[in-house]
């Protein structure tokens, strides 16, 4: 069990969770994960740890609003138990001084990316963010991103931002304009990651993805999260979630990723049925 | 499989201060041997197969007093019981059945208890019938073992029914702290002997509910999750405290365990690391590990979603890869989720076939078919990425290979190509990595389990044992008790000794 201690509507789609639990806190690093049950009926979903307090014993995480699970959690209240609350868990992202890294981010892993940018700049690098949102309003933690980005680029479909390209048109850009571009981290939709991974390739620049498979226990023990890296089968729960962009098969993972499509809108409206009569 | 047990001098004592009291002797007397021989084997009863084979209820109903106390009169008391050398955890056999044959129910289980602290666990998946029931002197004479296993579920049961759990007496605290990482059978089996002798004892676990396997792995129908949830209580109520969803090398590691200030130590994490067969299309949706099927469905409930959220793919034509317990099981319950169609895709011939031999019947009586002799070599997808067909070799016997199995070798030419939408690959488990990569003092062998001396369980790093599928990769229930036992026995030593 652990305790709520904050959940908070940051953007339309998009909620933060804060939750007690020190042993996470104690050892958490950057790029790692936790694993969360809403309700004693509820599955097991993997959330990125976007910010920590080991003193306080908080762990924050960021999620989106797509189906049962993430509904659940978007009615939680401070003081709310969650059956479920494991990690850290995966590997932490490889922090290193690189020299100039690119962190590319969109929906939640506007804050994924966080702690790793934050820890890229600590590292000593010249830490280039790009955010990716639909539309101006969707965008959050503009002020921490900032305090960590040597620049910070925020590509909208609307006008209020610097642009309105997809975000990995301008990393294809970034790529020419910079004189060196050491490393590329991209996290956010598998879709994102795959056009990120597909920009910097044919400039050969190492590109670490975040990959988000469908999981279940996140400790190895089942394999369903596995994904095909240089033709080999890895568990992304242990093996990663990070992974060379370069190497990962992606139509498996889409598909991967949509395996329980029609369960999972049987199961939305199965919940919304119950939750409004 | 059997491991014939070597008899302690110990157990022989036990068994003979039994053997003599006055009550066994006239117990003895009041039938002679030739008209016990008479009683036929008591069958359990079981649910019609074309019912249970619809829902996740039990599918063994268990005996009732009376059938308990006749197939208890079919036994013989012997003065050397064999049926004792193939008990893993040595239970006093002769003892508890002759308790049934006199009707003191609550005497029998608490025989049995002095050994065994999971009785109504080891009397439904215990195999039985290579393990005390082989070597029952009854089946050397007849063929027909005393329905140990049978009876030892019948005992427990009446006493959860009864609902008096009886609570032993707990020494006042040593004050020694223990940490029991993994909570199967091994671990809990740990946990409750040293929490009896007055250690405070915390079971850490990387799921949300204990009982590793039990409650992952074999299904509803073979073990209902009411009877480990009475397990785990009652070790609950001798004191020992359960963290769950810690997962030991991620939340915490053994070293930071230790500056948290615990003394001993026991890894019990099991063999949960799925394999698979690495042909193609193996990563196609539909296509699972029988971890993850079992788990979707045991531990999440998929069998009941939506009312519960997590989804399995219901598949019309499932093949399960496989010939042990886990691919039994995983068939099963395919065939309870809807399929059409339920084959075992098992690569050697029936005889080789490691599952237990009731698991095979009820399958078979429940409709599944058996393609022995057959191994898939690759899946065929459709444009969604979901598995549609496999491709199958046939396969032969030929000579022997160095276990003494016949090696099965392909038949050219025999390829066939069938629909399924459901694959489920039960070809084993091995130990999972986790501690081993985060404890680097462990021994590791070559299959990735934890090496120990086998004499006391204990690895190379003082304090710190193990035991069950993390040092014997995949075994049984039961001898990952055996394996707790002992190794609760010399970390009571240890503490006891001040190694601190
Ligand atoms: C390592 C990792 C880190 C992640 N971090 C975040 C994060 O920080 N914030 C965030 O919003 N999302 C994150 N995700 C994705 C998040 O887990 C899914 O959005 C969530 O599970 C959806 O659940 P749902 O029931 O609301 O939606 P559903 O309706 O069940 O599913 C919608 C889609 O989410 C994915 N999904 C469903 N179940 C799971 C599952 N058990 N595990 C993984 N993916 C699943 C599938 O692709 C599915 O099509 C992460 C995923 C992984 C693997
Ligand atoms: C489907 C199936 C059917 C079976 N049927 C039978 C049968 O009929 N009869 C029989 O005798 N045997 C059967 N077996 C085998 C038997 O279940 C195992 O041999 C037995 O459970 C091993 O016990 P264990 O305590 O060593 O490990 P497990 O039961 O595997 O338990 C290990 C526990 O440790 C936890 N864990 C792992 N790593 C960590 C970590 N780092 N931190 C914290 N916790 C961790 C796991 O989550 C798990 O709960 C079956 C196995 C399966 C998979
Ligand atoms: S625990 Fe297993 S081996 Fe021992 S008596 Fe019971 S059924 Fe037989
Ligand atoms: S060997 Fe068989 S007959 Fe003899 S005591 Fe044991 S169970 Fe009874
Ligand atoms: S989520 Fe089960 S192995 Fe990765």
């Amino acid at each position: 069990m652990a305790k709520v201690l904050r959940r908070e509507r940051l953007v339309p789609n998009i909620h933060l969770l804060e939750v007690h639990a020190p042993e996470v806190a104690r050892k958490c690093r950057p790029g790692q994960f936790v694993i969360v049950m809403s309700d004693e009926r509820g599955e097991r979903i993997p959330l990125t740890i976007a910010d920590w307090d080991a003193k306080r014993g908080s762990v924050t995480s960021i999620f989106m609003l797509v189906g049962t699970s993430t509904q659940k959690l978007s009615l939680l209240k401070a003081g709310d138990d969650l059956p479920v609350y494991v990690g850290p868990l995966g590997r932490p992202s490889d922090i290193q001084n690189f020299g100039t890294v690119v962190c590319a981010g969109g929906c939640f892993g506007i804050a994924a990316i966080y702690p790793i940018a934050r820890a890229l700049k600590k590292a000593g690098n010249r830490v280039l963010t790009l955010i990716d949102v639909k539309a101006s309003y969707l965008f959050y933690w503009e002020d921490k991103l900032k305090k960590v980005s040597d620049r910070l680029f925020v590509s909208a479909r609307d006008s209020r931002y610097d642009s309105k390209e997809y975000i990995p048109y301008k990393l294809d850009s970034l790529l020419k304009e910079e004189k060196k571009v050491d490393r590329v981290v991209a996290i956010g939709c598998t879709y994102l990651m795959y056009r990120c991974a597909e920009a910097t390739r044919p400039a050969g620049v190492k590109t670490m993805v975040s990959l988000n498979p469908i999981m279940v226990d996140g400790t190895g023990m089942c394999g369903a999260c596995r994904v095909s890296a240089d033709g080999k089968t890895k568990f992304a729960c242990v093996d990663g979630p990070d992974f060379d962009g370069h190497t990962i098969d992606w139509p498996e993972l889409f598909a991967r990723r949509k395996s329980y499509f029609d369960d999972e809108v049987k199961s939305l409206c199965a919940f919304e049925r119950e939750r409004f009569s | 499989m059997t491991e014939k047990l070597e008899i302690s001098a110990e157990l022989k004592e036990r068994l003979k201060a039994g053997y003599d009291k006055e009550w066994r002797k006239e117990l003895r007397k009041s039938l002679p041997v030739k008209e016990r021989m008479k009683i036929p084997r008591q069958k359990m009863p079981e649910r019609e197969p074309e019912k249970r084979n619809r829902d996740f209820g039990e599918v063994n109903k268990g005996l009732d007093v009376e059938a308990a106390v006749l197939e208890a009169r079919r036994c013989w008391d012997c003065a050397n019981p064999g049926c004792v050398s193939g008990c893993p955890v040595s239970i006093d056999i002769p003892s508890f059945i002759k308790l049934i044959e006199k009707r003191d129910l609550v005497a029998s289980i608490r025989k049995i208890k002095e050994t065994n602290s999971l009785p109504a666990i080891c009397g439904r998946v215990c195999p039985q019938e290579t393990q005390c029931e082989i070597v029952c002197n009854l089946r050397k004479a007849t063929g027909v073992p005393v329905a140990i296993g049978n009876l030892e579920r019948f005992i427990s049961d009446f006493e959860r029914w009864e609902g008096q759990v009886f609570l032993p007496e707990i020494p006042p605290s040593t004050g020694s702290r223990v940490a029991v990482i993994g909570a199967g059978p091994a671990g809990l089996t740990v946990a409750g002997e040293l929490a009896k002798k007055g250690h405070r004892v915390t079971i850490f676990e990387a799921l949300h509910i204990a009982g590793g396997v039990l409650v992952y792995g074999i299904p509803e129908f073979r073990l209902p999750k009411a009877i480990l949830k009475a397990e785990v209580d009652y070790l609950q109520k001798l004191g020992v405290e359960l963290r769950m969803s810690f997962v030991v090398g991620k939340t915490a590691t053994l070293e930071d365990l230790k500056k948290d200030g615990y003394d001993a130590f026991f890894i019990g994490t099991g063999a949960g690391l799925p394999n698979f067969m690495r042909i193609p299309g193996e990563n196609l949706v539909g296509v699972y590990s029988a971890n993850e099927y079992l788990t979707r469905v045991n531990l999440m409930r998929a069998y009941e979603f939506p009312f519960y959220d997590t989804p399995v793919v219901r598949g019309k034509r499932a093949a399960v890869i496989g010939g042990g317990n886990v691919a039994m099981d995983s068939v099963r319950t395919a065939k309870r989720l809807g399929a059409e169609l339920a084959a075992i895709i098992y690569r050697r011939s029936r005889q080789e076939m490691p599952a237990r031999e009731e698991e095979v019947k009820h399958a078979e009586e429940e409709g599944i078919e058996f393609h022995l002799l057959t191994t898939p070599l690759r899946y065929f997808g459709d444009d969604k990425g979901r598995v549609k067909a496999m491709e199958c070799l046939r396969m032969e016997l030929g000579e022997p290979d160095s276990s003494g199995r016949r090696k099965p070798v392909p038949i050219p030419g025999s390829e066939f190509i069938t629909e399924v939408d459901l694959v489920v690959v039960a070809i084993g488990q091995s130990p999972n990595p986790l501690m081993a990569q985060t404890t680097p003092e462990l021994r590791v062998g070559k299959w990735g389990n934890l090496e120990v001396d086998w004499k006391t369980m204990a690895t190379g790093i003082p304090g710190v044992f193990a035991g069950g599928d993390i040092v014997r990769g995949g075994a049984t229930v039961i001898l990952a008790m055996g394996d707790g036992r002992l190794a609760a026995a010399e970390m009571d030593r240890y503490l006891k000794n001040g190694q601190r």
